[in-house]
């Protein structure tokens, strides 16, 4: 498929996160690393979630970090899901006053040049009930095709936001695919090396563990386990939340686990539509206690 | 006189909010001109809106304020001399400029002083800062640093009035300032240069100067090009455009371009076995692209899309590759779960509807499916033409696609692919086309269901609904209505009515609650279905004096009588006859009026032919032979008509206050029979006029 990258600027998938991560410096960011936990976006690493309230007045980070949705696997046969995938991550604060063209001179670090193309800014309100956050932006569409989320947060934790961070987040896999041609996410070239000399695709590297996961996410999980394990969790982030000095940071750790736990669990469909909003409304209620902690605000109300 | 242009350029503003914006700042602007008193009868304020830009141009408003008078009163001439010091004080004059002036309340000192007006320029910054403070968005954010609210970041504003830039400036708080002034911008990609906008003499020259920069600032002006080229380029491969559907959507197109360029794009073969009704969902639901129709008015496996910038062969091309690419997922998507959902049965759905809620209360889906296929046993006896057998069949089957894979991803074709999916489960086409269309009417211009079996079903959906959330006091307050119970009402009254269906309501509501295990129906029901048929037939341009005549008293449950009594009774009344006998009851109730308020009683409906003249004897013949035949108002109205004649020659002969006592009560015994008879039939006295 013709695209229209610049010749110099190498597409395959490392590289693109690799010229992000070094657009993005380039721009003052400090450059992270995926957060050690397994979480459904990028958002849920600290480095967003508790950096967008505080303590820096000018937080700016970047990094990929991969993001599990036990409920998207689709075996490896499904050409754009998958249950693990990754999210190239912005989070800057204040946001630029010239945010949007900062974004799009990301897209030509990557090869996707904004003038070859039909860039929109279509409205998408982000909300994740999980974490009591919500913020005000964009989908961004190339050529039709989702290929970020632009977003001005308002609130996190159920605290406003001061000064307001600006996130975006680029769906790495659907942008490769859009910038290689590519139809297949399992058939995006991984590291630019022909196969005959040991380069490897995507599905090289990540088919076996598309399959193997979705069935222990569809059918093996032990439910009676992961029940126990989000209780425990749970648990754990009240005890460690109630502490004469709660300890904001092990508690969000704990916080985390609960909210992937409760997608594993309705994965295995052992949620029901009326259970879903209270779990996600207890997960809801740690996130805050975390963010409370987190800036040092004393009396907690979780109440969901 | 001058004119005055408000432009604000900010980041792309949600095309769903930016025909409201355009009318909002208009109104404001107007207000707020109209209350520094410079609006004036030839002012004009038009508000236009494009994703970047939001803008108002007034014409005609004066360039100063007139020159007015304030007056203030203070204390009594005799309130004690520190009270009328404070008074000084506050409005600060001296003691000689009071005046005194008597009023209601006795006499009082009075503070006027003459108000010079101001130039218009100088007093608009505080008025456009109040605009922007106060903006009604339908949801808006911070950025940067600030405490300022706006729809999304904001980044200039221009003023200019009579051409020049007005000088201001906005502080969006945490040390963020925005200067007014007078550059707007052109399109983001094709013509970021600024735009001045200074010396601009009327709305065709700001847009003039939009235009320039590929920015087109009137929505309709978008609507227009996006349509008027959409056709040309549809007609160039023998398709039109599927213009009905396009409604809903047009605004969210023409809000996501600044400058529309059409582009043809092409549906994969393999996908134009799909439903056309899941194809129309994918691509124009979804991708907000334009369908089109074929020569032979079948889908058509083209497609426009529009895009945001110039056209240009290279970037066209890629651009409608792109699109395409997207849409094939999206498809390829969607014949996923079409193949999936229907290698199984419809009815293996039924029990994961278990695992849906309905309502907190009111049971799952399942359990609604199971009171559904009672419900429609019962309704389908009485309609002739509907096969009880297809109907219970298809009321149990109609909720199974909620669950399945289709329709979770595509909500909005619910019934659709319930339709498609039972055909194919090899259902009878009865039963099929009763899933298909039992969510219907929709809203008041939707179709109604069209067989018979479709309207049982939707009968006993709608109706299930109203019992339950009635049953659990969930019923609609005010302007809050959450579980559209007025349209599933409207819904029930449309179906009855246009089928002629003499349903014996109440007892159907009954047999709804029983379903529930409610012991009977909410009291509320009836009266809120009676009170929507009054309603609808309002919206049938039906006078509301005649609605409220035929149906006053009526607490039965036969909606389709009741209908047939207001029309009939609106259709008696526009004749000759029933306009007649109209002049003749305001007669007859005015004299009864007058009388019985002086003999302080009502007067019986009796009368003594003995006493007859033989114009009275004309009257009471057919008064005293009126049949009370409840059910047939076309009769009933027919034997009132009837009246008519001998009540006008009653009046012409008769005098009622006859000197004979005897004589004068029984002519009101002859007027209240013709009361009493007219008041069986209808109650006239809300008739006006």
């Amino acid at each position: 498929m013709p695209t229209s990258q610049s010749d110099e600027i190498r597409t395959d998938f490392q590289s693109i996160i690799l010229n992000l991560q070094s657009h993005w410096a380039k721009q003052g960011a400090v450059v992270l690393q995926p957060y050690d936990m397994e979480v459904g976006a990028g958002t849920f690493h600290p480095a967003t979630t508790l950096r967008a309230l505080g303590p820096d007045d000018i937080w700016r980070a970047a990094y990929v970090q991969p993001s599990r949705r036990p409920s998207d696997g689709r075996y490896g046969e499904n050409p754009n899901r998958m249950q693990h995938f990754y999210q190239f991550q912005v989070i800057f604060k204040p946001s630029p006053a010239d945010s949007q063209a900062l974004y799009l001179d990301s897209l030509k670090a990557i090869g996707l040049d904004p003038d070859k193309h039909d860039i929109r800014f279509v409205e998408d309100d982000w909300e994740s009930p999980t974490l009591g956050a919500w913020g005000l932006g964009w989908e961004v569409w190339c050529d039709g095709m989702e290929i970020s989320q632009f977003t001005y947060f308002q609130q996190v934790g159920g605290i406003e936001c001061n000064p307001v961070p600006l996130e975006l987040t680029y769906g790495l896999e659907r942008l490769a695919m859009y910038i290689q041609g590519v139809e297949n996410v399992y058939d995006l070239d991984w590291d630019g090396v022909p196969a005959a000399e040991g380069g490897k695709t995507y599905g090289d590297i990540f088919k076996r563990a598309e399959i193997e996961f979705s069935g222990w996410n569809f059918e093996h999980a032990d439910t009676d386990m992961l029940l126990g394990h989000f209780r425990d969790a749970e648990i754990e982030c009240g005890r460690l939340l109630g502490l004469e000095t709660p300890l904001a940071l092990p508690a969000y750790d704990q916080c985390m686990k609960a909210s992937h736990l409760f997608n594993m669990l309705d994965a295995r469909g052992v949620i029901s539509v009326t259970e879903r909003a209270a779990y996600i409304g207890r997960v809801r209620g740690l996130a805050k206690g975390c963010c409370e902690a987190w800036m040092g605000i004393t009396e907690t109300t979780t109440n969901g | 006189m001058a004119d005055l242009v408000i432009e604000f350029v900010s980041e792309e503003i949600p095309a769903r909010m930016q025909a409201g914006a355009g009318r909002d700042l208009a109104r404001l602007i107007e207000t707020a001109l109209t209350t520094l008193g410079v609006w004036h009868d030839d002012s004009v304020a038009t508000g236009l809106c494009a994703p970047r830009h939001l803008l108002a141009y007034v014409t005609n408003i004066a360039a100063s304020q007139p020159d007015r008078i304030i007056e203030k009163r203070g204390p009594r001439v005799d309130a004690p001399e520190a009270a009328i010091a404070g008074f000084l004080n506050s409005a600060g004059v001296s003691r000689e400029d009071l005046v005194e002036e008597d009023t209601p309340k006795g006499r009082f000192l009075f503070a006027r002083s003459e108000i010079t007006g101001g130039d218009t320029a100088a007093l608009l910054a505080p008025i456009i800062i109040d605009i922007l403070t106060h903006f009604p968005w339908p949801k808006s954010q911070r950025w940067g640093r600030g405490k300022f609210r706006w729809v999304r970041p904001l980044h200039r504003i221009n003023i200019l009035f009579d051409g020049k830039p007005l000088a201001g400036s906005l502080d969006l708080g945490g040390g963020d300032v925005i200067n007014f002034g007078a550059a707007s911008c052109g399109h983001y990609f094709e013509a970021p240069d600024d735009i001045d906008l200074t010396g601009v003499t009327s709305l065709d020259d700001v847009q003039a100067r939009l235009r320039a920069g590929y920015v087109m600032l009137d929505q309709d002006e978008r609507h227009d090009a996006i349509i008027k080229d959409a056709k040309k380029l549809a007609a160039s491969r023998s398709c039109h455009l599927n213009e009905t559907q396009l409604g809903g959507y047009l605004a969210d197109i023409a809000g996501l371009v600044e400058w529309p360029t059409p582009l043809m794009g092409q549906i994969e073969d393999r996908f134009m076995v799909l439903p056309p009704e899941l194809l129309q969902a994918t691509i124009a639901t979804h991708q907000k692209y334009i369908t089109l129709s074929d020569a032979d008015g079948k889908f058509s496996s083209n497609f426009i899309v529009l895009s945001n910038r110039l056209g240009d062969a290279v970037r066209d091309k890629v651009i409608i590759a792109g699109n395409q690419r997207v849409l094939r997922a999206r498809l390829a998507d969607a014949e996923f779960f079409w193949q999936q959902d229907q290698a199984r049965q419809l009815e293996t759905y039924l029990p994961a509807l278990g695992d849906v809620t309905f309502y907190e209360g009111l049971g799952s889906i399942h359990d609604k499916a199971i009171r559904m296929e009672k419900l429609a046993s019962a309704i389908a006896p009485q309609m002739p033409s509907a096969n009880l057998k297809a109907a219970s069949r298809a009321a149990r089957l109609a909720k199974a696609d909620l669950v399945t894979g289709m329709v979770g991803e595509f909500p909005e074709l619910q019934g659709i692919m319930g339709g498609y999916y039972a055909a194919a489960s090899g259902e009878d086409k009865a039963v099929c086309d009763a899933i298909t269309a039992h969510y219907r009417p929709q809203g008041p211009a939707d179709d109604l269901p069209a067989t018979p079996e479709a309207m049982v079903v939707a009968l006993a959906d709608k109706i299930d609904t109203l019992v339950g959330f009635f049953g659990i006091d969930a019923k609609p307050t005010g302007s809050k209505d959450p579980f559209a119970l007025r349209r599933a009402a409207l819904g029930v009254i449309r179906i009855i009515v246009d089928g002629q269906l003499a349903i014996p309501l109440g007892k159907i509501l009954q047999v709804a609650a029983s379903g529930y295990g409610f012991v009977e129906v909410d009291a509320d029901l009836l009266p809120f279905i009676r009170d929507r048929l009054r309603g609808y037939l309002r919206d049938q341009k039906m006078r509301h004096d005649v609605v409220a005549a035929a149906l006053a008293d009526d607490d039965g449950d036969d909606i389709c009588l009741m209908a047939a009594r207001a029309s009939a009774l609106a259709g008696f009344l526009a004749a000759a006859d029933g306009a007649g006998l109209m002049a003749g009851w305001r007669r007859v109730s005015s004299i009864l009026a007058a009388e019985e308020k002086k003999a302080k009683t009502a007067f019986a409906a009796t009368s003594d032919p003995a006493l007859f003249t033989e114009t009275e004897k004309a009257l009471f013949a057919p008064l005293s032979t009126m049949a009370e035949n409840q059910d047939n108002i076309e009769s009933q109205l027919a034997a009132l008509g009837a009246l008519r004649s001998p009540i006008d020659l009653f009046f012409e002969k008769i005098v009622v206050n006859d000197d004979d006592p005897a004589i004068r009560l029984n002519r009101l015994g002859l007027l209240a029979m013709i009361r009493e008879k007219m008041l069986a039939v209808a109650d006239f006295t809300k008739i006006e006029g």
